[in-house]
């Protein structure tokens, strides 16, 4: 064999390894959304698209039972949020969130089996809190999840703990740098939220909990307005990664990309993920962080904070959870209806530990 | 005789090494000069002896300089360790000080060693320009090519001295990195609007690609009419021989007009030079003049607009009592 053709060879075998293991192969399904010639399209690959659905199935409601016709509080003891529904749709409730929540371990994952009514598991007190938040994103953020609305099962898909909860990111690398050498600079490292690239890693702390300024376009044309610096566009930047990789879609799902800034020429979608960041910061500074008290150390992240929702916690990777399926219809205590006591004090493990 | 109908090169010289005499007062060169049979396949089989000279030196030094202290940061930015290092990279970089320091001198910690490292490098940029302009002069050539490398050094200033002094703010340039430079860019676009809208931006984009035309169109018709002497294209500039006219001829028959021998090369450096000079330019007035690019071209009626296909919305921070 020539020398010429070996190394032809050597470098086809390179850039097909890199090829196949880097990019998608065809096909992909563009669906065009916008005004025809601006590459305003939805773009899905058949492949992965029959697994995402598969795995994002909504199951199927308990069955409907008949009113006890008595509030759940008159029948059971030390119910601080649920007490006004029916006592035997109060029952279909609990299994609902066992099978939604804790399928493995059962109704003891929250429950003291001695007796259910008791607060000696941490997770009973969270989970009433998870109550009230559940009937406050379906009653007070319509903005964003509209009448589908969200259950237990929207983040939890059966498992006690949510996939994609974060927490507030330590230092990459201990603090024992020192010396003269550049400080952490918040990126520049292998950055996962924003999808394996070099922007900032923790920019769910800076938007989602924190409240800090995402818009970086100027205004208007020429100076005299806006002081952001680039390095703000890298925080910004990494923030939408993790939304487009959360939903499953592209800048042009919720931008026109040619005038990010522009509401004129923006798809409705912007305005719902809007709601949406402004939803998960409301979520995190009122209902998740202040459960930093009540969760176990090992719960708890590196800096001991309290573990917190962004986008992909219920979306999953797709632009609708569970594909907009909608399983409140079939538990109007959760729903918009406030039956949910959201003022409720959700006690502490301390309250009824020892009580009958 | 030779064949030159191939896409590979296909002819090495061997002769003995060929040089010339070195001015007065230079330094000698390093090294007696060899063959190589695998550097001759893509281009000239002798290696050395190379000339370092002062300026060669220096430029080696400074740029070493630059390299350790990036490399340096680099490192401890993933804790000293040699295998986090190789792993991770094309991600690390030494970045640029923060918005809050200005102009000033921060902490070396906070940016002040990308001030040293952007000095160093720059020294050590500026001696290799100065080094290829003697070089140039030795040989008594034209100097062609550092005028054309300072055009390279233009838009390198630009990015990472001149727009940040004018603005004020040394935040404003480029971090030392890999996959961060990129981003960079990236970001840079998105805080002004949208690059593609800078009209210099438009001119640097298409001198790029046209120098990629042109030098296709150029290599290959030197290769197609090598057959017949064309890779002595220098001398058929003032003695035409049938290479150069097969070669103008089929130009003229695709598309009614050809350069000369001459004047392709003059096209070709210009195209090339224009890309760093024409980009620079595009760079300078961002921030400094335009804010916001697309607006820009909003302003000046060549950006246009678009039917929108979805309902039309509102910024949702102006809703009254809504959240912000």
């Amino acid at each position: 064999m020539s020398f010429g053709l070996k190394i032809g060879g050597a470098l086809a075998i390179v850039a097909g390894v890199f090829v196949a293991s880097h990019f998608t192969l065809p096909p992909v399904i563009s669906q065009q959304r916008g005004y025809r010639g601006h590459g305003d399209e939805i773009l899905y690959l058949p492949k992965t698209l029959a697994q995402t659905r598969a795995d994002n199935v909504s199951p199927p409601p308990e069955p409907a039972q008949d009113p006890a016709g008595q509030p759940a509080s008159q029948v059971y003891q030390n119910l601080k949020v649920l007490g006004k529904i029916d006592a035997n749709e109060f029952l279909r409730l609990m299994a609902s969130i066992a099978s939604w929540v804790a399928p493995v371990q059962g109704c003891t994952y929250c429950h003291n089996q001695d007796n259910l009514a008791y607060d000696s598991i941490y997770t009973k007190i969270v989970a009433r809190r998870m109550l009230q938040m559940t009937e406050h994103i379906n009653k007070d953020w319509k903005a964003h999840v509209g009448a589908t609305g969200v259950t237990c099962y929207t983040c939890h898909r059966g498992q006690p703990v949510p996939t994609y909860v974060w927490f507030n990111a330590p230092p990459p690398a201990p603090a024992t740098v020192g010396g003269f050498a550049e400080t952490n600079q918040g990126k520049n490292l292998v950055s996962k939220v924003a999808v394996g690239s070099a922007l900032p890693y923790d920019p769910l702390t800076t938007f989602l909990e924190q409240s800090n300024e995402i818009r970086v376009q100027p205004t208007q044309a020429l100076p005299g307005t806006d002081n952001v610096s680039i390095k703000g566009a890298d925080w910004t930047y990494a923030l939408m990664m993790q939304m487009s990789n959360a939903l499953g879609v592209n800048c042009n799902y919720c931008h026109a990309t040619r005038a990010f800034r522009d509401w004129d020429q923006s798809p409705p979608q912007r305005v719902t993920a809007w709601y949406g960041i402004r939803m998960v910061r409301d979520l995190n500074n009122n209902y998740l962080d202040p459960l930093g008290k009540i969760f176990p150390p090992n719960r708890l992240g590196p800096l001991g904070d309290a573990p917190k929702v962004q986008c992909a916690v219920c979306h999953k990777g797709v632009y609708k959870p569970l594909f907009g399926v909608s399983l409140v219809k079939d538990y109007p205590e959760i729903g918009a209806d406030g039956i949910v006591d959201l003022t409720a004090n959700i006690g502490s493990l301390n309250d009824y530990k020892d009580k009958p | 005789m030779a064949t030159y109908q191939n896409i590979f090169t296909r002819v090495q010289v061997r002769g003995p090494i060929h040089s010339v005499p070195l001015p007065r007062g230079s330094a000698p060169r390093l090294g007696k000069g060899f063959f190589n049979h695998l550097l001759g396949r893509i281009g000239e089989a002798q290696v050395g002896p190379i000339y370092l000279g002062a300026t060669g030196i220096g430029s080696l030094l400074f740029g070493f300089i630059a390299i350790e202290i990036i490399g340096f940061n680099m490192l401890a930015s993933v804790n000293w360790s040699p295998i986090q290092f190789v792993r991770q990279l094309p991600w690390l970089a030494l970045e640029p000080p923060a918005p809050k320091y200005g102009l000033h001198i921060p902490p070396l910690a906070e940016g002040g060693w990308w001030i040293f490292a952007g000095f160093f490098l720059t020294v050590s940029i500026l001696l290799w320009w100065a080094r290829m302009y003697r070089r140039a002069r030795a040989l008594g050539l034209g100097t062609h090519t550092p005028w054309a490398f300072a055009a390279a050094i233009w838009l390198y200033l630009v990015l990472g001295v001149i727009r940040p002094v004018l603005l004020g703010h040394w935040s404003e340039a480029v971090p030392f990195g890999v996959f961060p430079h990129l981003d960079w860019t990236a970001s840079f676009s998105l805080r002004y609007g949208n690059l593609f809208y800078n009209p210099f931006h438009m001119l640097s984009i298409a001198f790029l690609y046209g120098s990629a035309v042109l030098f296709a169109m150029h290599g290959a018709t030197i290769l197609a009419t090598s057959r017949f002497g064309a890779e002595r294209e220098v001398e058929q500039i003032i003695d035409r021989g049938t290479a150069f006219e097969r070669g103008a001829l089929m130009w003229r028959w695709c598309i009614g007009f050809n350069a000369s021998a001459e004047s392709i090369h003059r096209w070709a450096w210009w195209f090339a030079v224009m890309v760093p000079l024409t980009g620079g330019i595009g760079i300078l007035m961002t921030g400094t003049v335009v804010d916001n690019w697309f607006l820009w071209g909003v302003k000046h009626g060549f950006a246009p607009s678009y039917p929108l296909l979805t309902p039309h919305v509102t910024d949702p921070a102006l809703t009254y009592g809504g959240p912000k």
